[in-house]
């Protein structure tokens, strides 16, 4: 089955014939994801690629093909009003590449995407694959092969690295999501985990964080109350050295400092194998599924 | 981006904010001056964008005009966790009652402006928060709607129990949170919102962040932007779009994506080196990113080796190719350079490198072991 996407996915592009939305339209399409549609205000009537037809809005698009599906390369200013009208127009699943979107953008429309029942991934992401199905981003098709781990990620090329270290040693993957790094993001590592939890198709998962905030903290606990299936995770910023810092108000909200070494022990804790480098995952995940 | 003290109080100004008159001096002449147009005893802060300024010395009080000169003559020019002083902000010393503290922040868990208020505000405010998270208050605005009356009394109503106080308290909230929302704050505080003898409530200290993002559409916000404050090889890579954090060891990195550039700074570490950055050269892949990256790395004396981490998805690493190509043509590259690169274009990469005797690695463990080797050796 996979997560979030998957032979059923009908996907609209918002930006289709701007510079990064056309380079990578044509990847998506060549990877086989069934783009049904384009949205750019003012071209609406063109084809992009000779096949895929593009409106002027996201209204349209839904329409006239049935997208249920939307992924956004439109410049950072525009974006989440983008994100806005796919939700307004009925897409149950939106998923934001852009990145440089003003936070306060987004924290405007979000109580709003929420009411309309759709399911934001991002921004500032590199969105999500489900290798030999469907390709919705940027992740690069090639180093990834079907198979039974689900992969979870704040950062975009570190998720590649991985996938790559577990795809050339034959662990394939159900589902490679990249939830971004940003402070309001609209799917965040718990939605994935338990979203993986319950896909049949995925029998194990790895899960990449970083330095900064609690989402791994709370993700661990997460995974030590909800979580059946092996989890195998890594922290970046190990070597990283703490920041001049500006204010109080960070540490107040968060009561924590957010390490690596306070993450990894989190992690610890809720029966996570800790990987010290990336490429421990291939034999972590090996003794996890064996067990 | 961070404002210095004087800049976020004129936003706060601006706004209605009920502050001391004050005035910001670059040289202890114009500290003279301004303490006398004030007179009585006035408080010399050194301007700089980092915390504990009154623990580091930053932060004195002066009784005259010539004693306002003499300790803004010590401020000026000292440093503070690295960062050197160059301009002081002199304002009439209060006569304090009691210190509150208001802080707004973008916060990541209910991802709507979050209010923190306590009555025990000051220098120590994250020790309270630590020891006693009871004192500290939180509200989440939902932005729709804003700071509704009852919610601002309500945050008052924290800090005081004189009802001037409390109205006052409630006013200065609302208008801090415009102030943010305005202005695409990740960080508005008040700290402290202090009381005076007299019963004034005032603000005596502020600090501001700007959301990076909002800078392209706010010149107005982008051109408070201080670069003497800021470490003079990260205000370069900014200006050529690199994300450049300078450590203190031998190994300079250049990586594409953040998570990446860690997690190999963090590889130099596990195989006994040491980084001697953080360099994320981003997403796009234009070959003058990867020239400006290697005349920021090679400016450093201390670097012994170059270690290039390039996975390309965005990045295409033809282009990272040509960059390196292209730099040690424009000029002369005395360290030893190891390259890691896989992904998009990679075939054509590996030519380019090779048509200049250059060698291109697949591996990341294999280039971060050749890279500490190397600058082991050179030691």
């Amino acid at each position: 089955m996979s997560i979030f996407v998957n032979a059923s996915t009908r996907l609209v592009v918002q930006g289709i014939t701007g510079r990064d939305g056309s380079f990578h339209s044509k990847q998506m399409l060549a990877y086989g994801t069934d783009m049904v549609a384009g949205v750019t205000p003012g071209k609406g009537g063109q084809k992009f690629e000779d096949k895929v037809p593009v409106f002027n809005t996201v209204a349209d698009a839904v329409r006239e093909t049935g997208a249920n599906t939307s992924v956004i390369y439109v410049p950072p200013a525009f974006a989440a009003a983008a994100v806005a009208e796919a939700a307004d127009a009925g897409i149950s699943f939106i998923v934001c590449i852009t990145e440089g979107i003003p936070v306060l953008d987004m924290a405007r429309i979000m109580p709003f995407v929420r009411e309309k029942g759709a399911r934001l991934l991002g921004p500032n992401c590199p969105g999500l694959i489900t290798p030999g199905v469907a390709k919705v981003g940027i992740i690069p098709g090639q180093i990834c092969t079907p198979g039974r781990v689900g992969l979870v990620s704040r950062s975009g090329t570190l998720t590649y690295e991985v996938v790559n270290q577990l795809t050339r040693n034959q662990i394939g993957q159900s589902t490679c999501v990249g939830i971004g790094g940003d402070p309001v993001i609209g799917t965040n590592f718990i939605d994935v985990l338990a979203a993986f939890q319950a896909d049949p198709d995925t029998d194990a998962i790895v899960m990449m964080g970083e330095i900064g905030g609690t989402d791994e903290q709370k993700a661990a606990a997460f995974i030590a109350q909800h979580v059946t299936k092996p989890v195998v995770g890594f922290i970046a910023g190990q070597t990283a050295p703490p920041g001049r810092r500006m204010g109080h108000a960070g540490a107040i909200v968060s009561g924590s400092s957010g390490t690596a070494a306070e993450k990894i022990a989190a992690f610890k804790e809720a029966g996570i194998s800790v990987m010290e480098r990336p490429a421990d995952v291939v034999r972590l995940i090996t003794e996890r599924l064996k067990n | 981006m961070n404002l210095h003290e004087y800049q976020a109080r004129e936003l706060l100004k601006a706004a209605g904010v009920p502050m001391l008159d004050g005035g910001v001096a670059a040289t202890a002449d114009e500290v003279h001056a301004i303490a006398s147009r004030i007179g009585g005893t006035v408080v010399v802060k050194a301007q700089v964008h980092a915390g504990g300024r009154g623990k580091a010395g930053g932060v004195k009080l002066a009784k005259t005009p010539a004693e306002a000169k003499e300790v803004a003559a010590r401020i000026l020019g000292m440093t503070i966790k690295g960062l050197v002083v160059q301009k002081v902000l002199v304002v009439p010393a209060a006569d304090i009652a009691s210190e509150s503290y208001v802080g707004l922040i973008m916060d990541r868990e209910s991802q709507r402006p979050l209010f923190m208020v306590s009555s025990a505000g000051g220098i120590d405010i994250e020790e309270v928060a630590a020891k006693t998270p009871e004192k500290i208050h939180r509200l989440a605005v939902d932005p729709r709607f804003g700071l509704m009356p009852h919610q601002s009394l309500g945050l008052a109503l924290k800090l005081y129990q004189d009802f001037n106080q409390v109205r006052a308290a409630a006013r200065m909230m609302e208008q801090l949170y415009s102030v943010f929302m305005a202005n695409g704050a990740s960080l508005a505080e008040i700290n402290p919102l202090a009381t005076t003898s007299d019963g004034k409530v005032l603000a005596l200290d502020a600090k501001i962040s700007i959301d990076d993002n909002e800078l392209d559409r706010r010149p107005d916000l982008a051109a408070l932007r201080d670069e003497s404050a800021e470490e003079p090889s990260e205000v370069t890579a900014r200006k050529a779009n690199l994300t450049f954090i300078k450590l203190d060891g031998n190994v300079g990195c250049v990586v594409n994506g953040a998570g990446l550039a860690m997690a190999t700074m963090d590889l130099v570490k596990y195989y006994g080196g040491d980084p001697a950055n953080f360099l994320d050269i981003g997403g796009s892949s234009n070959p003058e990113k990867v020239v400006n990256a290697l005349k920021i790395i090679t400016a450093d004396p201390s670097v012994k080796v170059i270690l290039f981490n390039i996975f390309g998805g965005i990045t295409r690493t033809d282009d990272v190719a040509n960059g390196i190509v292209t730099a040690t043509r424009q000029f002369k590259v005395d360290l030893p350079i190891v390259i890691r690169l896989t992904g998009t274009n990679e075939k054509e990469a590996v030519k380019i490198l090779e048509g200049v005797g250059m060698k291109a690695l697949n591996d990341m463990d294999e280039a971060v072991k050749q890279a500490v080797a190397l600058a082991k050796g050179a030691k």
